[in-house]
């Protein structure tokens, strides 16, 4: 248990973190597709994602929650070296969240205002998020090389919320703005495709131990699924947004499930070329993690409540399944 | 010099950034309860005014809450950023507290939001009201686990110490430390009040202006009187949880009363200005000997002072004033709200002075759950667990000029949103009611998130 305990709680950070990046992603992919869309679509948008964005953001909370829970001497060390790209990512998504209110409840003149906000911190939120995730796969060092390395994934990590973005429009909604989300999301598409090959040549390229797990035969053959999947999905996903008539079709859906076919894969492949490490080469995930009797503690939690969360989330997204056109609050004031 | 810049500078990013989440919190934890309450008694009643307050509140209390969600991640993050050694030493007992928050209230809150919000339409009115009382549970879930672990380090127990780390010996004491029932009954109480003169505040001024609509008086009623039966009830919570502060932590206590010298026969000093450097408090008005007969109920009882504790207590005139803020206010909330449940009996429609004053009272809670959070974490420095572990021990090795960077950055967001914040719920509270027919159409306009 005392050895099991740790990969537990890797694994279920790796869950909420892959979560978050799905369901925050189409949430500020939409943000960044905000400023090019008329002012009606603009509502339709964010009607299409007004239910969901608060729990989505909650995953980050379980994620970042899970690394304070059960490896606190990783939580400290990796935040303190992030120190300004997580106050970016924070005040974006502070900025992000009000606006969603504040957009619909302020006085009516203040509308334009906090929807440049809206945009503005989601770009701000994706591109801190880029730049935290770049840092992190080449191992928190604060070489030229891995700056670099940073600033490129900060500039196309948004790509990938921008394809999500799309691919969530697609199920939310119809008209002219189901054919801008076609073409915006097949334009993001190359970045997208950059942002995720970096990531996952990083860390073979940073540690040789690495590159050995990967690169030595048998292990390559096993593991040729991951890429080749990884391809099949991005060819998918690129089929169907240059072609209308299919998207119209109903096969609109591949493009939300491929993209997220493609984040599972380069999730687990990163956690592939990470573990055993929660700092790569530097802190294994036993080295940081809590005492027994405290995961003990918070995984019979787990066990017991998780289940319910997810039965919830998918009880309320069945609720709301659909086009997103009839969503409005029922009004009153008294 | 330069260390002591920084924590300094850390500790008041941190403080900045709980002193404005906590504004939020304390607002929906309470309002989350009334909606509930109009839900209940729109189902019990087919009354549709109640379902209209129902929908202005709920509206407000969306965006309410999303600030506050906002601002609490930050807070997640900030513990990493700028308290590494807080979790490195004490996250065995922390973490466990803070998860449980996030599995046991963060979704559930999140989640049934959005039926509460936009689930008119799409679930029947069993499943809204299922959902209203689960946001509600929610929140309160989530003051429970924040507050034990707030109460556990004022007063830690059942925990064990090596190598300098915390670990866990006995969940259920580390849970249900000494300060934690007086702590989450004077929260809970406080939100409650908070947000019945939030909402007492914006009816009262709907009417003054005269854009009251058919929900305005039957709110205006509930706030009125929930206020005055919860008001007093708040003063005798506070007084229980002081004595409990007295017992655990009695440095606070005496820089509270900025009492400089144990002894008998205590005075107790209604006003004054404490004076650190000189030990002593000027221009103070005394009630002698009145000190000791509250602290000890014996006017010649023994009280320790700030001289008991060199170098180990809190700043003492934030605390002071804190302190004299929050009580004063609990008074004039206990006088108002008595007043006007006493002039509104039998239906009697309120004097428009009461309504005047209540109007100005509309973010009194706010004042007083602020100075009351001042009272409490500044009175725990200079320990962040008290008494085990100082706060200065945990910050990051940040430059000053990082975390003054950011503190900056922080400050000016939170004073535009506070402003926005206010601005918008008075555009809210003094647009023309609509008209009732309207709850049963989508709102003009169409698709309003």
């Amino acid at each position: 248990m005392t050895h099991a305990l740790p990969v537990i709680f890797m694994a279920i950070m790796g869950i909420a973190l892959f979560a978050y990046v799905v369901l925050d992603g189409y949430d500020l992919g939409i943000g960044l597709l905000l400023p090019f869309a008329d002012g009606h679509e603009k509502d339709e948008m964010i009607a299409a994602i007004g239910p969901f964005w608060d729990a989505n953001e909650t995953w980050l909370v379980l994620g970042i929650g899970v690394l304070l829970i059960a490896f606190p001497v990783a939580h400290g060390l990796v935040l303190t070296a992030l120190y300004l790209p997580v106050t970016l990512m924070l005040i974006g998504l502070i900025l992000r969240g009000v606006s969603f209110d504040f957009r619909v409840k302020a006085a009516a003149t203040q509308k334009r205002m906090w929807n440049r906000a809206f945009a503005a911190g989601s770009l701000l939120a994706a591109v801190a998020q880029g730049w935290m995730l770049g840092s992190y796969v080449t191992g928190l060092t604060p070489s030229p090389v891995g700056r670099y390395f940073a600033a490129l994934i900060a500039a196309t990590l948004p790509a990938l919320y921008v394809v999500l973005g799309a691919g969530w429009l697609l199920l939310k909604t119809d008209g002219p703005l189901f054919d801008k989300a076609l073409r915006f999301g097949r334009r993001a598409m190359l970045p997208m495709g950059l942002a995720l090959l970096a990531i996952s040549i990083a860390t073979p390229l940073v540690s040789p131990t690495i590159a050995a797990r990967w690169f030595a035969l048998p292990n390559f053959i096993g593991l040729l699924p991951i890429p080749l999947t990884s391809l099949i999905a991005f060819a998918a996903v690129y089929w169907v947004l240059g072609r209308p008539d299919v998207a119209r079709g109903g096969y609109a859906w591949i493009v939300m499930a491929g993209t997220t076919l493609l984040c599972l894969m380069a999730t687990i492949g990163l956690a592939y070329s990470l573990y055993p490490y929660v700092v790569l080469d530097r802190l294994t995930i036993w080295q940081a993690a809590a005492d027994t009797r405290s995961l003990r503690f918070v995984f019979a939690g787990v066990v017991l409540v998780l289940p319910f969360t997810i039965a919830y989330t998918v009880f309320v997204y069945r609720v709301f399944w659909g086009r997103a056109a009839g969503l409005s609050y029922g009004d009153g004031s008294h | 010099m330069t260390s002591f810049d920084a924590v300094t500078l850390a500790r008041l990013q941190f403080a900045l950034n709980i002193g404005f989440h906590i504004l939020f919190p304390a607002i929906t934890i309470g309002l989350a309860w009334l909606l509930l309450y109009f839900r209940i008694r729109f189902t019990r009643t087919g009354n549709v005014a109640w379902e209209y307050a129902y929908y202005f509140w709920v509206r407000i209390f969306a965006l309410t809450f999303a600030v506050g969600v906002v601002s609490g991640v930050t807070m997640s993050f900030q513990f990493g950023t700028n308290w590494p050694g807080f979790i490195e030493r004490a996250g065995n007992i922390t973490g466990p507290l803070l998860g449980y928050e996030v599995l046991t209230a963060f979704f559930i809150e999140a989640t049934f939001l959005a039926i509460m919000l936009f689930g008119k339409e799409r679930v029947s009115n069993r499943v809204h009201l299922t959902s209203a009382a689960l946001v509600a549970l929610g929140t309160t879930l989530s003051a429970f686990w924040i507050l034990s672990l707030n109460s556990w380090m004022q007063t830690p127990q059942g925990y064990e110490i090596a190598d300098g780390r915390f670990f866990a010996a006995d969940w259920l004491a580390v849970i249900f430390n000494p300060s934690f029932p007086y702590r989450l009954a004077h929260m809970l109480v406080a939100s409650l009040l908070t947000s019945s003169f939030l909402i007492a505040g914006v009816s009262a001024s709907r009417v003054v202006r005269g854009v009251d609509g058919p929900a305005t008086a039957l709110v205006l009623r509930t706030g009125v009187r929930l206020a005055a039966v919860l008001a007093p009830l708040q003063l005798v919570i506070g007084d229980l949880h002081g004595l409990n502060t007295l017992a655990h932590q009695p440095a606070k206590i005496a820089a509270i009363e900025a009492l400089w010298q144990s002894g008998p026969g205590a005075p107790f000093t209604v006003l004054g200005w404490p004076d650190e450097g000189q030990g002593r408090t000027r221009f103070a008005l005394e009630i002698p000997r009145a000190a000791s007969l509250v602290l000890t109920h014996d006017p010649d009882g023994a009280v320790q002072g700030l001289d008991a504790f060199p170098g180990a207590h809190p700043p003492v005139a934030p605390l002071f004033f804190a302190f004299r803020i929050m009580v004063g206010l609990g008074l004039a909330m206990i006088a108002v709200a008595w007043y006007l449940a006493w002039a509104g009996r039998g239906g009697r429609s309120l004097p428009r002075s009461g309504l005047r004053v209540l109007s100005w009272m509309t973010f009194s809670g706010w004042v007083a759950t602020l100075a009351g959070w001042v009272v409490t974490e500044m009175g725990r420095q200079p320990w962040l667990v008290y008494g085990l572990l100082r706060t200065a021990e945990v910050a990051a090795p940040h430059p000053p000029a990082t975390i003054a960077l950011t503190l900056t950055a922080y400050a000016l967001l939170y004073a535009c949103l506070l402003v926005a914040y206010v601005l918008t719920l008075r555009h809210l509270g003094t647009k023309p009611a609509a008209s009732l027919r309207m709850l049963g159409q989508p709102a003009p306009g169409g698709r309003s998130p």
